[in-house]
């Protein structure tokens, strides 16, 4: 009974390793891709316009609400102790550090992530990937490598606009609908949000986020059961994982970036 | 390559977050402020600089000349010892002097310097004599109580 149990115990084990080295595997593989992917920039491009076009409006959108409403109740709270006039610089510096980079990862692995695990189980699942081995063609060069830089190149410009998106949103709410004043909006924002510290680290923290999101969304389909329930298992583990991992890792790296 | 009509797209799409970021650094961040002026260095000793930062500004007349760079403790006199970089183009004499303020009631503070009468001026590694210490709320409550309690108690007498 108790040997059983450690044998159970130590293959479990086993198992998350050996997933662990070929998710390793796989990642490096795609990292070493990276020059072909330059040589043939038109697939990434064809991808890029994929992903980042048409996430854009729903980003945009997003961002403008995230903005009201950072704007709305940062107003209600600062106005209490009589700082309204902080509202743009509250609102400029959650978008730019924390809430454009993660928000706009997870709306894009509900929007673009999903898609990729779908399209690559289900090309699993067509035997589309044996054919091309067949055919000596690299599915992870060919198929996985563009995705996965497109993801990449993606996110950050996603994210800027998510940010940038969401302080005109604040404004609107703050400066023109409740009636802060416009000077020490933009002012207070000015004086308290740095370039490379805040600006900088929030490209740092997207490009980490695309990284993570479209490696979880690819891998995801990479090692789907090539079967319809294997594929839909597939696409909801890439929202859960790439989700929570988007959410630990922005945990880490504010402790990382953001300690004084 | 071959020419596509994403390219179009793609390219829009780069536009655009190129733009966000330009816009980002600009308006937010205020990027075209950050004086890459040449600078002298001064420093100065406080008995006790408050809540004074790095970078934080040192203004002359409410208007910034300089920055913070560092900020250490001087074990052998113990106190504090401020580097500060002051833009070349604004010059003080050498006999200008330092406070800590506070701007607004809850704000950040920053350096005060106050020009002096001296004809000589401050140049790269000068130490500033005369400094004025950040008010610290707490010393100036117990002042003020400390002083209420040694007051005669006149208003009882009266009755």
């Amino acid at each position: 009974m108790i040997v059983r149990g450690l044998a159970h115990l130590g293959w479990t084990l086993r198992v998350v390793v050996a997933d662990i080295g070929h998710a390793a595997r796989l990642f490096w593989q795609l990292l070493c891709c990276a020059p072909s992917c330059l040589r043939r920039f038109g697939l990434v491009r064809d991808q890029m316009h994929f992903l980042g076009n048409y996430s854009l409006a729903l980003i945009s959108v997003s961002g403008l609400f995230v903005g009201f409403v950072l704007g709305l109740q940062g107003y209600y709270t600062l106005q209490r102790y009589g700082s309204a006039s902080a509202l743009g610089l509250l609102v400029a510096l959650s978008l730019v550090r924390e809430l454009g980079p993660v928000v706009s990862a997870l709306l894009f692995a509900g929007r673009a992530g999903t898609s990729l695990t779908a399209e690559i189980g289900l090309m699993k699942a067509g035997e589309q990937l044996s054919a091309m081995e067949m055919m000596a063609i690299d599915p992870v060069r060919r198929i996985l490598a563009p995705r996965f830089w497109a993801g990449v190149l993606v996110m950050p410009i996603l994210s800027a606009v998510f940010s940038a998106v969401g302080i005109l949103g604040g404004w609107v709410v703050g400066v023109l609908m409740i009636g802060v004043d416009s000077g020490s909006f933009w002012g207070q924002m000015q004086s308290g949000v740095d370039v490379w510290r805040d600006v900088g680290n929030g490209v740092v923290k997207s490009l980490v986020f695309g990284t993570t999101v479209s490696f979880v969304a690819l891998r995801q389909g990479f090692e789907a059961q090539p079967t319809p329930e294997g594929v839909a298992r597939a696409t909801t583990r890439t929202v859960v994982l790439a989700s929570l991992s988007v959410l630990a890792l922005d945990f880490v790296l504010t402790a990382l970036m953001f300690t004084i | 390559m071959q020419r596509s009509n994403n390219d179009i797209w793609v390219g829009l799409l780069v536009l655009i977050g190129a733009a966000a970021l330009l816009f980002l650094a600009l308006q937010s961040a205020n990027l075209l402020s950050l004086s890459f002026q040449k600078t002298y260095q001064v420093t100065a000793l406080f008995d006790n600089i408050g809540g004074l930062k790095k970078q934080a500004a040192v203004k002359s007349a409410g208007v910034v000349v300089g920055r913070v760079k560092n900020i250490v403790f001087d074990s052998k006199t113990y106190q504090a010892k401020v580097v500060m970089a002051i833009e070349v183009q604004h010059q003080f004499p050498k006999d200008s002097s330092l406070k800590i303020l506070t701007s607004g009631l809850l704000g950040e503070q920053y350096i005060g310097i106050e020009a002096g009468a001296e004809e000589k001026i401050l140049v790269e590694g000068d130490k500033l004599q005369d400094t004025q210490s950040a008010v610290v709320l707490e010393n100036l409550i117990s002042r003020f109580l400390y002083n209420k309690a040694a007051e005669p108690a006149d208003n009882t007498e009266v009755k």
